[in-house]
């Protein structure tokens, strides 16, 4: 875990959407995107001061950060059905390297480089 | 942090978080309770017996899917003795249910089970892409639900089943008690945490996953890595059920029993009998042969309004009285086909003709 190691400015993480999620995401299932390794403790709801966040200082970038930044940097179209009250809408299902996120601390997840998070909507057709 | 270890083999590292428990488990200790989960639910309910005829109403998505799935599982390591078919209804909605049907295709060669695809054209003369274009969309969900309904029964009969399952999961039950309640009705809400009802002619229409959870249907469907198909209706979605979905969900993540905790108070509600006095009793719909709780069934009524440009007349009271007030239907009203269910009695599919 990249807590105390400040050599690098940003992780690549991949990510997953399913369930009808991708449609969003124009209409792609996988990417990969890059993410700070560290970002603002002030607040979640903008993601705009973090360009400012000196290495080692601020949080270590989590899951609640990527979610955001998803909304904001990839997400084409309807963010209503996928961010609600700044976490992913309920039905959203989210796993972290495949496991169900609510073992893992759920947006409190600190990223490491390489971690594979998936997306699923529960919320489309039977 | 350690890996947190299955709570039920204590061996392997946990992978998901039950909802109806909380209890963290494995890969495969969750397969395997949710497989066992099912199969209680069908033999505490005695829902088949050797030799039956089952269809599963498949669309594609991931609740038929992953029933196709659990049903051939269980039907294989119990040995059920079921006979097991695959029954599409093919809306006609271009862009939607075709690319679903491929699905279904797929899932019909991965299991090995025949499969039936019955379309609206066929039964009614009218796609939904024909219908939406006359009606709009307002409103065409509840020409997609009728029509829906008494496709699968006419598409069981022609296959010859005893019984149709589908994978109506605990959450859409809960969904539909909040809908019942919300909406006042009654004899819905008494029917509706049914595991099993009768459907048209001996038919009986099951409900294996009525305790499954969605977030396990799909987390099975994700591990198993089962091909389902997941794109949204284009028509509009149906907007009451949706505010049903997202006030359920909402509770659910402040309470996951709720879910369990709404079926329950829905088996559980007692009608009055003066109440129960003022349902209709169950009749024959004089047109199509279909079983109903009017002079005509709902699909007949709905269609003869699409016939003659008054497509509301199944909708509002005022519309039906309306088109009572032009008349008789003509002579030339299209009738429903209908399957005859025993193969004794008919040795084709040929529709049984109008009474």
């Amino acid at each position: 875990m990249a807590t105390s190691s400040t050599t690098s400015k940003q992780i690549s993480i991949k990510v997953e959407f399913g369930g009808g999620l991708e449609l969003l995401f124009d209409n792609q299932r996988s990417h990969r995107v890059p993410v700070p390794s560290y970002v603002s403790t002030t607040g979640k709801k903008s993601l705009k001061d973090d360009a400012d966040v000196a290495e080692g200082k601020g949080r270590p970038v989590d899951v609640a950060y990527l979610i955001l930044w998803l909304r904001d940097n990839l997400l084409k179209e309807r963010a209503e059905l996928f961010v609600e009250n700044e976490t992913v809408r309920p039905g959203i299902l989210v796993l972290v390297n495949d496991t169900d996120w609510e073992l893992e601390g759920e947006g409190e997840y600190q990223l490491k480089g390489g971690d594979e998070i998936v997306f699923i909507s529960t919320l489309h057709g039977g | 942090m350690p890996p947190r270890l299955c709570s039920l083999c204590n061996d392997a590292r946990a992978i998901l978080k039950r909802p109806k428990t909380g209890q963290q488990i494995c890969k495969e200790c969750f397969f395997w309770v949710f497989e066992t989960e099912v199969h209680s639910t069908i033999t505490e309910a005695q829902l088949f017996k050797p030799g039956d005829r089952v269809a599963i109403g498949a669309s594609g998505g991931k609740d038929s899917t992953v029933l196709a799935h659990v049903m051939k599982t269980l039907n294989d390591r119990y040995q059920y003795g079921l006979e097991l078919f695959l029954l599409s209804i093919d809306e006609g909605i271009t862009g939607y249910r075709d690319d679903s049907l491929e699905t279904v295709k797929r899932n019909q060669q991965q299991y090995g089970m025949p499969l039936k695809i019955l379309s609206y054209d066929e039964l009614y003369g009218w796609t939904m892409d024909a219908i939406v274009s006359q009606i709009g969309k307002k409103n065409n969900c509840t020409f997609c639900g009728v029509f829906r309904r008494q496709a699968l029964d006419r598409g069981a009969a022609s296959l010859h089943v005893d019984h149709i399952v589908t994978g109506h999961n605990a959450d859409d039950i809960a969904e539909t008690v909040l809908m019942n309640i919300m909406r006042g009705d009654i004899a819905r809400l008494g029917r509706c945490t049914l595991i099993c009802t009768q459907g048209e002619d001996t038919i009986r229409r099951s409900k294996p996953f009525k305790y499954a959870y969605e977030k396990e249907i799909v987390m099975y469907a994700y591990f198993k890595k089962l091909d389902y198909f997941s794109t949204e209706c284009i028509y509009s979605p149906d907007a009451y059920r949706g505010h049903a979905r997202a006030f359920l969900k909402d509770l659910e993540a402040a309470r996951p029993s709720v879910i369990i905790d709404i079926i329950h108070s829905g088996e559980t509600f007692e009608v009055k009998e003066e109440v129960k006095a003022t349902q209709k009793a169950q009749q024959t719909c004089k047109r199509c042969g279909y079983m109903s709780s009017n002079e005509l069934c709902k699909a007949c009524t709905l269609l003869e309004g699409l016939e003659r440009g008054m497509a509301t007349a199944a909708i509002t009271e005022r519309a039906r009285k309306k088109l009572d007030a032009e008349g008789p239907a003509l002579e030339s009203i299209r009738t429903i086909p209908f399957f005859q269910q025993s193969p004794e009695a008919h040795s084709t599919d040929a529709p049984k003709p109008p009474t």
